[in-house]
């Protein structure tokens, strides 16, 4: 007697704990009509950004499609007549990106960025392999100030030895000698 | 000859009728459960094709009709084949013995609101209930599946089981009528329904009923979380729509065999007894949905200790009762 009084509370339990959940608002968000804005570092649709001068900050280290598990993205480099590397061109085949963020880690010049603009989805497949002018944006993306030639020492046609920001002008060994 | 001809058409506009209703009350019940279950999950169920996904069953049709129909190369085609058909047909064919009104007159003659008034429905209807598992079974066993065929085997274990239940549970039912044609069991039932004379019989009959169609708490042959999807997990397309199908209007032949048997049939104060009927047949479907929503799975064990073991005696027991009573 005592097991089928336990068994019928518990059960009147469970049914009235569903039977609540009724009424509850459901938590769905319901996804076209209201976008959840995104947290700024979620890893979505790829871009290449611009240094604060407006230049390309893509140096074509390929350092991104070294570092990319799945091999989407490649490129090929070049060098302007200032001394500047550049890529030529870059592709990104978002079809195999699985979008892990690795490429933006491993780029010492903070060009190639993930950003939460995900709904770049279409039914064409070739649009899916993003060209260079596709990737690159006008702004500097989350690192806005930062500026890789201004601060490396690279040489170049617009910067020489000393020109950096916190460089010291290159010292004449021979004047150290005591 | 004229009157002849004239009880045919009456026939088939009758026959028609009650498949249109419970055809479109299977798609129905589907989107039905769906929504339900998902404001049980604190979801919103299907909500995309239509306002408040009303066109959800049509799409769902569409779909099905036009998947690829895989069949296994190494399943036994025949068998495989008519598997489906037979639960469908069977479920559809219990309702040729729901009466859905009273005794009406056309033209001066007598037309009653049952497609088939059978003397011994309700042994008509636990034939069919019976020769549904074959379906079930065969379709399990054909498919040449590991898994379904486990399915299978459950599936014919667990519906053997509890239809015993069933059946010794309504026998109080038929001897307070006095019938076995469930015209005559809802004609007794004008006064009191056979709940309130019945409620352990009642109680008995809608968990073997959920048996019977293999709703959740019950749902061993199909149980996802083991056998894939039981005896139906080689089909696809709309041969696997004929399993669903055939569970559905399972489900709704229970809700209104429930109906018939305790809660009245179509007797119902204002209304139309046709929507009485199907209102009670609505009902039994939501407590089902409900049920479905808050029970886990039993175990195969626990199934069968509940069948054998409670349910059995309980209703042998009941029997005894009901007739000390009658006798008394």
């Amino acid at each position: 007697m005592r097991i089928i009084a336990d068994i019928m509370v518990s059960l009147a339990q469970g049914f009235y704990t569903t039977f609540k959940h009724l009424f509850r608002k459901p938590f769905t968000e319901s996804y076209p009509e209201y976008k959840r804005p995104l947290p700024e570092r979620s890893r979505a649709r790829i871009i290449l950004t611009r240094d604060p001068g407006g230049l390309e900050r893509c140096v074509a280290c390929y350092l991104c499609s070294g570092v990319c598990p799945v091999n989407c993205i490649s490129m090929q480099a070049a060098e302007d007549d200032n001394g500047r590397r550049y890529a030529a061109w870059f592709r990104i085949n978002f079809g195999r990106c699985i979008y892990c963020g690795l490429c933006e880690q491993a780029c010492p010049t903070a060009a190639i960025q993930l950003t939460p603009e995900f709904e770049h989805i279409t039914r064409d497949l070739l649009k899916i392999v993003y060209e260079k002018e596709d990737l690159l944006v006008a702004h500097g993306g989350k690192d806005p100030d930062y500026d890789f030639y201004a601060h490396a020492g690279v040489l170049t046609k617009l910067a020489g030895k000393g020109d950096h920001l916190n460089e010291n002008p290159p010292v004449d060994i021979r004047s150290n000698l005591p | 000859m004229w009157v002849w001809l004239f009880g045919y058409a009456v026939l088939i506009v009758k026959i028609s009728l009650v498949l249109t209703v419970v055809l479109l009350l299977a798609a129905y019940l589907v989107l039905m459960e769906r929504k339900l279950l998902g404001r049980f999950q604190v979801r919103y169920g299907p909500d995309r094709a239509g306002i408040y996904g009303i066109l959800q069953p049509i799409a769902d049709g569409i779909k099905l009709i036009l998947k690829e129909d895989l069949r296994p190369e190494a399943a036994d085609r025949l068998i495989f084949n008519i598997a489906p058909a037979i639960v469908a047909v069977t479920a559809l064919m219990m309702f040729a013995v729901v009466p859905f009104g009273p005794e009406l007159s056309l033209g001066g003659r007598k037309v009653p609101m049952v497609v088939a008034d059978i003397n011994i429905g309700v042994l008509y209807v636990f034939a069919l209930s019976s020769l549904g598992v074959y379906g079930v079974t065969l379709g399990g066993w054909a498919s040449n599946s590991k898994f379904a065929l486990l399915g299978g085997i459950r599936g014919a274990a667990q519906m053997i089981s509890y239809e015993l239940a069933l059946g010794l549970s309504i026998i109080p039912v038929v001897m307070l009528s006095g019938s076995f044609s469930l015209v005559d069991i809802v004609n007794a039932q004008d006064g009191i329904p056979f709940i309130l004379l019945q409620p352990l019989a009642f109680l008995i009959f809608i968990v073997s009923a959920m048996a019977e169609s293999k709703r959740i708490p019950f749902d061993l042959p199909e149980a996802e979380t083991e056998l894939g999807a039981g005896y139906h997990t080689e089909y696809s397309g709309m041969r696997f729509g004929l399993f669903f199908l055939g569970e559905y209007v399972h489900m709704q032949v229970m809700g209104a065999l429930i109906a018939v048997l305790f809660l009245g049939g179509w007797h119902g104060p204002i209304l139309p007894p046709p929507l009485w009927l199907l209102l009670k047949i609505i009902a039994v479907a939501l407590v089902m949905i409900w049920v479905r929503a808050t029970l886990p799975r039993l175990r195969y064990d626990q199934l069968m200790e509940l069948g054998w073991k409670v349910l059995i005696p309980a209703a042998l027991l009941n029997i005894l009762i009901t007739g000390a009573f009658i006798a008394a």
